[in-house]
């Protein structure tokens, strides 16, 4: 918009003549781009009536009609639809005029009225293009101090004044509202109930008589418990010990069978096979399940 | 100079943008607006009766240093600084139509011009010479356009005022009918 206005500068009242001596002159190029030269074909139609000193009010239709289609030709203007749609309309008003009018008819429509307010519209407009590019020159011929460069990076707003305790409270609510770290747990052996049996027939050749608790330490971790459970059913599988639970829910008893009778059992025929037992669902571990 | 011209001068160099009084005035709590415009012109006289290769301009609305056109074209030459693009014909045509009826919708200004004016608005508004100011009240609400402060410094204009009067000018660069402001809406 702004770079080609550097080859008309010589002359800026002078707009489009410089271009249409050069294209009188030299044979058309092949392709021109010439539009720049003309701020529409509202210009272009005033720069031939200056050039042809036609009165603004009184345009010879035809003749200005004809030339503004030469022009527009010699200067390739004929792509652009402006261009084009003003011709056309040149052309409507030279039909218009060419009409037969009522004879002593006196509000007759000149039918140039329309282009002639668009012309005066637009010269108005010309005349303040003349003052701002006055004004410009002027002011393009003066520098204003460069704005200096934008630093990279956000300035610090200054020194940073905490104490100790402030940056360690600040350590502090960051951590805590942090997730925990993702530890991964390492357990060395999934179940030891290799050691669970060893502990087991350990207490049972001293104790007879023992309970789940006696077997599984109170923080126990799941390892363990499961680790002595399956100690337990192996010991009751080989036959070594019989399980029993009196009451539904209540404690486990692990009576050693080398042991000498229970008082509390009064049948020891059912509790020396467990998995036969009818109370089997309810008091005894089924060693097949177990062993899966 | 009195100190209060050379803390005015201090503040228009640093300023590359013209600074206006409202600015100035709050350099100093204790100056009064007169005393400001009474700096204002001494630092200018200084500048203009020294030998003093910048000078003071008002334009839009506000004072600026600018260096002395005498020194224009060395300073170009030396590369140091370039001049900015003329703008071309329909850019200015734009630019008048807007400092004259805005706010102005674009279609208006497409009428008057008789060309589309689509990528020169585009343009100008990228160089901060017109800014949209409203949304006319007319089938599908178009954008209506202003001028801004860039427009009266790129014009070295104190005011609109400055440019010749709209009543001396022909319909096309009399006032529009009244419009919505942004802010309203």
């Amino acid at each position: 918009m702004a770079t080609h206005l550097a080859d008309v500068a010589d002359a800026p009242d002078d707009r489009g003549r410089t271009v249409a001596r050069t294209t009188d002159d030299a044979p058309p190029a092949s392709f021109v781009v010439e539009l720049a030269h003309f701020s529409g074909p509202l210009d272009l139609l005033l720069t031939l009536l200056r050039e042809e000193q036609i009165d603004i009010y009184d345009i010879p239709i035809a003749r200005i009609a004809e030339q503004f289609l030469v022009r527009v030709r010699t200067l390739r203007l004929d792509e652009a639809a402006e261009y084009l749609e003003m011709a056309a309309r040149l052309l409507r008003i030279k039909a218009q005029m060419l009409l037969p009018r009522r004879e002593g008819a006196e509000a007759w429509d000149d039918p140039r009225a329309e282009l002639v307010r668009r012309l005066l519209e637009y010269q108005q407009v010309r005349e303040v293009v003349d003052v701002l590019e006055l004004r410009a020159e002027g002011r393009r011929n003066r520098f204003a101090r460069s704005p200096l460069p934008a630093p990279d990076r956000a300035p610090a707003t200054g020194p940073v004044s905490a104490a100790m305790a402030d940056l360690l409270a600040a350590v502090d609510r960051l951590l805590r509202a942090s997730r925990g770290p993702d530890v991964h747990a390492v357990v060395p052996r999934a179940l030891d109930v290799a050691g669970a049996l060893i502990a087991a027939r350990a207490l049972l050749a001293r104790r007879a008589h023992i309970r789940w608790r006696d077997l599984v330490r109170t923080s126990a971790e799941p390892w363990e418990i499961l680790s002595v459970l399956l100690a337990v059913l192996e010991l009751a599988r080989l036959g070594e010990c019989v399980l029993r639970q009196p009451i539904p829910f209540g404690a486990v008893e692990i009576v050693g069978l080398d042991a000498g009778p229970d008082p509390l059992i009064d049948d020891a025929a059912d509790t020396i096979a467990p998995a036969m037992s009818p109370l089997a669902s309810t008091t005894s571990y089924d060693t097949a399940g177990a062993a899966a | 100079m009195t100190p209060l011209a050379q803390l005015l001068e201090a503040a228009l160099f640093a300023s590359g943008m013209p600074i206006g009084l409202e600015a100035l005035l709050a350099l100093d709590p204790g100056a009064t607006t007169e005393q400001v415009t009474d700096a204002i012109v001494e630092l200018r006289t200084r500048y203009d009766e020294g030998d003093h290769g910048i000078e003071v301009v008002e334009a839009a609305g506000g004072w600026q240093i600018l260096t002395r056109p005498e020194y224009t074209a060395a300073i170009e030459r030396a590369q140091i600084a370039s001049r900015p693009h003329r703008l071309s014909a329909a850019a200015l045509e734009t630019l008048a139509l807007i400092a004259y009826r805005q706010p102005i919708t674009r279609a208006d200004i497409e009428e008057i011009r008789g060309v589309s004016a689509g990528s020169i608005l585009k343009s100008l508004l990228e160089r901060g010479l017109v800014d949209v100011v409203g949304k006319a009240e007319a089938l599908g609400r178009p954008l209506l356009y202003g001028t801004t402060s860039t427009f009266l410094e790129h014009f070295a204009l104190r005011h609109l005022g400055e440019l010749p009067r709209a009543d001396e000018l022909a319909v096309a660069l009399r006032p529009a009918a009244a419009a919505v402001p942004l802010a309203t809406l």
